[in-house]
């Protein structure tokens, strides 16, 4: 079976027709062509897929394109505006909260998830946030101060 | 670019609507979050023809709480309950259960319905289809042996691994189900049927990992209640291999009230352990004084009794067993202290 998904795609509405069976990861990857999301582990185990519905942070691997229908689904392409990153984009490239960067992505989304709910996180609210997202490289303390900077950017105006 | 096989995906609006394709699909399944049916389909285990998306049922997505009862619709979210502020004073156990599944991200997709409903789990049983087929399968498939006990007699013995029912049955809750033949309430603790006895056959009322649910043909959960008592302190302690996303070793929860210096009631329930959630028979009789060594020898004798020790998980069954001992007398003794 086959039906119309639309959706606000990045800020700009999209009309496509979809599969019952394709995975929103799929979708994004392979359908529009956005392949910043990555294909981890394939299972829910590992974040690298995260992207925000309705600005929650949400498993693509695990979600069937279909069912976002009518909402707003993020990537990280959304991220940065006329070549200018934002300000988690910036955190983790200034702060070395990326090695190889498969993970980084995932990272990304459910950080800018959390300064968009909670502009001001502590350590506790950063950790907890990022805990469904795994990471083989960077033992995760750079990326808990790339979240710290960037909220401190966002405090200064930069968009998360 | 197909990951899955094809199904057809029915996105309900109502009740009405789901009994109805349910009655016309025996074969559908529900989908709340996918986090573990989607998973289950990826890997070739499960094949449905028709999913049923309970996402935009408004009638399954109330939550309501208070001091004298709670009742949560079964595709109200996970991150919902956990954060939920009703629920984290009145049934503080549930709301710790809620708050110690998988991690944040899969909370915000996972409902209610989908944990207590979730398939058991098992090393031989939560892999891809090539691993699976390299041990010619099993018997919770289509294979002819238990690899975790190949000796049994048809018998499986994967293992619930759902956090809020443990929580649930320390409160006595009951589930609302509904399907094509109508409508009833049952005891959650009569849901799971997973007892896995060698010595009986597999019945209606007694599965084992693979028949491990109570549910008829076409029916499923709609809500969970439970009342409160007064003076219950009640909390949610779990083990796993590492804090976040991990399925639990064992989870344990405990309510108990405390009289003075008695130990007035005592209810203690596990996850991880067994092809259903256990709620410890026998905890009644070791009620009725204060809380002293007798009643942890006590607890220990009961978890021997009735907690497995099968290696369904890459922790060896007897430890996992010890810790569900650990975790309980430390909650006991930590409800009891206040
Ligand atoms: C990496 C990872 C770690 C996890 N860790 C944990 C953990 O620590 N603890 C834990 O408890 N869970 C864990 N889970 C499983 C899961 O995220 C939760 O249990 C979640 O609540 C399942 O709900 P769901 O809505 O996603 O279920 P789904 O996958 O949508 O459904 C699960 C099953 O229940 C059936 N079902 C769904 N709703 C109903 C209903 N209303 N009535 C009858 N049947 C229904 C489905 O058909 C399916 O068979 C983990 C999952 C992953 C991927
Ligand atoms: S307990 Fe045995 S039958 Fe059940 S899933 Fe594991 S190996 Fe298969
Ligand atoms: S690819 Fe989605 S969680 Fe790993
Ligand atoms: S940077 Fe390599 S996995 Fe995180």
């Amino acid at each position: 079976m086959a039906r119309i998904l639309e959706l606000v795609l990045n800020g700009r509405r999209r009309v496509d027709a979809v599969p019952d069976n394709l995975l929103l990861l799929d979708y994004l990857r392979e359908v529009v062509g956005l392949t910043g999301t990555k294909t981890g582990c394939d299972g829910g185990e590992c974040g690298a897929c995260t992207v925000l519905v309705d600005d929650q942070p949400r498993l693509s691997c695990l979600t069937l394109a279909a069912s976002v229908n009518g909402q707003g689904v993020d990537t990280v392409e959304s991220l940065a505006q006329d070549g200018r990153l934002s300000a988690v984009q910036r955190g983790f490239h200034e702060k070395l909260g990326s090695q190889c960067g498969y993970c980084t992505p995932g990272f990304i989304m459910a950080s800018a998830g959390l300064l968009r709910r909670n502009p001001h996180p502590s350590d506790q609210d950063i950790r907890a946030a990022l805990g469904s997202n795994i990471c083989r490289c960077t033992g995760y303390v750079k990326i808990i101060e790339a979240v710290k900077y960037a909220a401190e950017l966002h405090a200064g105006g930069v968009a998360p | 670019m197909d990951a899955l096989p094809e199904f057809a995906l029915v996105r309900a609006t109502t009740l009405e609507e789901m009994i109805g394709v349910r009655a016309r699909h025996p074969d559908s399944r529900l989908l709340g979050g996918g986090t573990d049916l989607v998973v289950n389909i990826r890997r070739g285990i499960l094949a449905p023809p028709v999913l049923i998306d309970v996402n935009d049922v408004a009638e399954l997505r109330a939550i309501r709480a208070d001091a004298r009862s709670l009742e949560i619709g079964a595709a109200v979210k996970l991150a919902e309950v956990a954060a939920h502020e009703e629920v984290m004073r009145h049934y503080p156990v549930v709301a710790q259960a809620a708050g110690f599944i998988a991690g944040p991200t899969h909370r915000n997709m996972g409902t209610v319905g989908g944990n207590l409903c979730l398939d058991t789990r098992c090393l031989f049983y939560n892999q891809s289809e090539w691993w699976r087929a390299a041990n010619h399968h099993c018997l919770k498939t289509t294979g002819e042996v238990c690899h975790v006990a190949p000796k049994s007699r048809g018998v499986c013995f994967a293992t619930f691994s759902g956090d809020l029912a443990p929580a649930l049955l320390t409160l006595n809750a009951e589930v609302d189900l509904a399907g094509p033949a109508g409508k009833r309430t049952i005891a959650l603790e009569n849901l799971y049927i997973g007892y896995a006895r060698q010595d009986r056959p597999i019945t209606e009322s007694d599965g084992d990992g693979k028949y491990y649910l109570s549910l008829r043909p076409g029916e499923f959960v709609t809500a969970v209640r439970a009342g409160n008592t007064a003076g219950l302190r009640s909390a949610y302690d779990k083990v796993r291999i590492r804090r976040s996303i991990e399925y639990p070793v064992t989870g344990v929860a405990v309510a108990l009230r405390r009289q003075g210096d008695v130990l007035a009631d005592l209810r203690v329930a596990f996850t991880g352990t067994n092809p259903r959630p256990v709620l410890l028979k026998g905890t009644a009789e070791l009620c009725g004084g204060p809380l002293e060594g007798r009643v942890f020898d006590g607890l220990d004798a009961l978890v021997r009794d009735q907690i497995m020790s099968m290696k369904t998980t890459f922790t060896p069954g007897h430890y996992r067993r010890r810790v569900a001992g650990v975790l309980a007398r430390r909650l006991v003794a930590r409800l009891f202290a206040g």
